[in-house]
């Protein structure tokens, strides 16, 4: 992580030419639960933070699950590099509550990973090519360190590290107010990487999608709803898709705010975990 | 003599002539050098309220950008007179308001501008703050940026 902040001191004083900030709200999206640009469930094409193609950018982003038997939480980092490439770091805890007894961890026994991300833009431009068919097209990869290896392996988990790779393509359709996102992910993952790896039932990487569609209602204020599937490798729980319905609103320049009500389907053998997404970015 | 000269001194007071443009190479009009095509239909035309409205969106445009410090200094020493002049005819010419476009191509325009991504953005917000000072509407001001968004290409030269 220093070595990052140190790339992105020394930025601006290496090129001349760099300026701060630039970017169309919204257009650097909010921060994803991994912590990369995107919207709340799904990593996108976009690159975080405010800075064009022209200097080196960034965010921050804190964002809690609340559901009816679990927490979520994350909070990381993510720098955006000439609206071009995206380095990002996420620190996720998952808090069992009084669930943990019942599950036989202990009561408020939490689960937690870190997310290193990088993503390029390889084509296109989300918002600048109205006139064009093709979205903007970003690949990237997270590499997930899940911290409870004694109890993954437990419940039948293959692995607690592992890596996602994915493609995004985003567009912006400016003639109708709208945002979408498809992204495609190749994963292993076990509830996003927290119960980690593979399992008893399938340990093979699998193309998962993530969509997400919004409209500008506002210049600052886009609502929508995200879908996300999972594979569902645990014999001991199954796991489905998740989806939310969210309203992100970009308060100002640097503070963007995201309301959510998500559905994470059954978690850990405990069903319908639905409750509020709330997340709060601030970005240069 | 002397009254004659002060009597046509005194007229030029008395009736002022808008100030002339300043003279440009020669280059072939057209349309096309609009550098987007027509809305079809009336419906842009009246969002934007009509060729009035569009005349004091181009204004207040200019105004907000020569006094924003992003990109004031872009417009120092520019011809602004002609500069409202072809923004106006290049606005009615994409709303479908009935005009021809009569400047150079998004190019030509451009070319010696040195403009970066971030002064395409910065004038893009002025024109937002624009038409929401003419209160045309958000999704009409969004299929207007649709028009314009691509020119990027072509503007932004670094």
């Amino acid at each position: 992580m220093t070595a990052l902040i140190a790339v992105a001191m020394a930025g601006p004083a290496v090129a001349g030419e760099m300026r701060q900030g630039g970017k169309m709200l919204l257009t650097g999206g909010v921060s994803s639960i991994e912590g990369a640009a995107g919207g709340g469930l799904a990593t996108w094409a976009l690159i975080a933070g405010n800075e064009t193609d022209a200097g080196i950018g960034g965010k921050v982003h804190a964002t809690y699950v609340a559901l009816p038997d679990f927490d979520l939480a994350s909070a990381g980092v993510a720098i955006g590099i000439r609206d071009r490439v995206e380095i990002s770091y996420a620190r996720q805890t998952f808090d069992t509550r009084q669930a943990g007894a019942a599950l036989g961890l202990g009561k408020g026994f939490k689960f937690g990973q870190d997310v290193y991300g990088v993503k390029v833009r390889i084509s296109g431009s989300a918002l600048y090519d109205q006139d064009r068919i093709l979205p903007q097209i970003s690949i990237g990869v997270q590499h997930k360190r899940a911290d409870k290896a004694p109890i993954i392996a437990a419940v039948g988990g293959k692995q607690s590290n592992g890596t996602d790779f994915y493609v995004a393509a985003t567009k912006v359709i400016l003639s109708r107010s709208l945002v979408v996102d498809a992204t495609v992910r190749f994963t292993k993952a076990n509830q996003f990487g927290l119960l980690g790896f593979g399992g008893d039932l399938k340990n093979r990487y699998k193309p998962q999608f993530e969509g997400s569609a919004g409209m500008l209602i506002k210049r600052n204020l886009l609502v929508g709803a995200e879908v996300r599937t999972r594979p569902s490798n645990l014999g001991f729980a199954r796991e489905q898709r998740a989806l939310d319905a969210f309203a992100a609103w970009s308060v100002s320049r640097n503070v963007a705010f995201t309301a959510a009500y998500a559905d994470l389907g059954d978690i850990a053998t405990v069903r319908r975990q639905r409750g509020a997404f709330l997340s709060l970015q601030g970005s240069f | 003599m002397i009254s004659i000269v002060l009597a046509a001194l005194l007229g030029l007071q008395a009736t002022p002539i808008p100030p002339p443009e300043d003279p440009v190479d020669p280059y072939t009009q057209s349309n096309a050098n609009a550098g987007a095509t027509p809305f079809a239909g009336p419906g842009m035309l009246r969002a934007f309220h009509g060729k009035a409205g569009i005349a004091r969106v181009v204004d207040e445009l200019v105004t907000r950008s020569i006094a924003d410090p992003r990109i004031s200094d872009i417009f120092k020493g520019q011809d602004m007179v002609r500069l409202r002049r072809t923004l106006k005819e290049q606005f009615c010419f994409i709303l479908n308001g009935g005009c021809d476009y009569t400047g150079r191509d998004m190019k030509a325009s451009h070319k010696d501008l040195g403009l970066q991504t971030a002064d395409f953005n910065a004038l893009v917000e002025n024109l937002q703050a624009a038409m929401r000072q003419e209160k045309v509407p958000f999704f009409a001001q969004n299929r207007l940026l649709a028009k314009l968004a691509p020119m990027k290409r072509d503007t932004v030269v670094r």
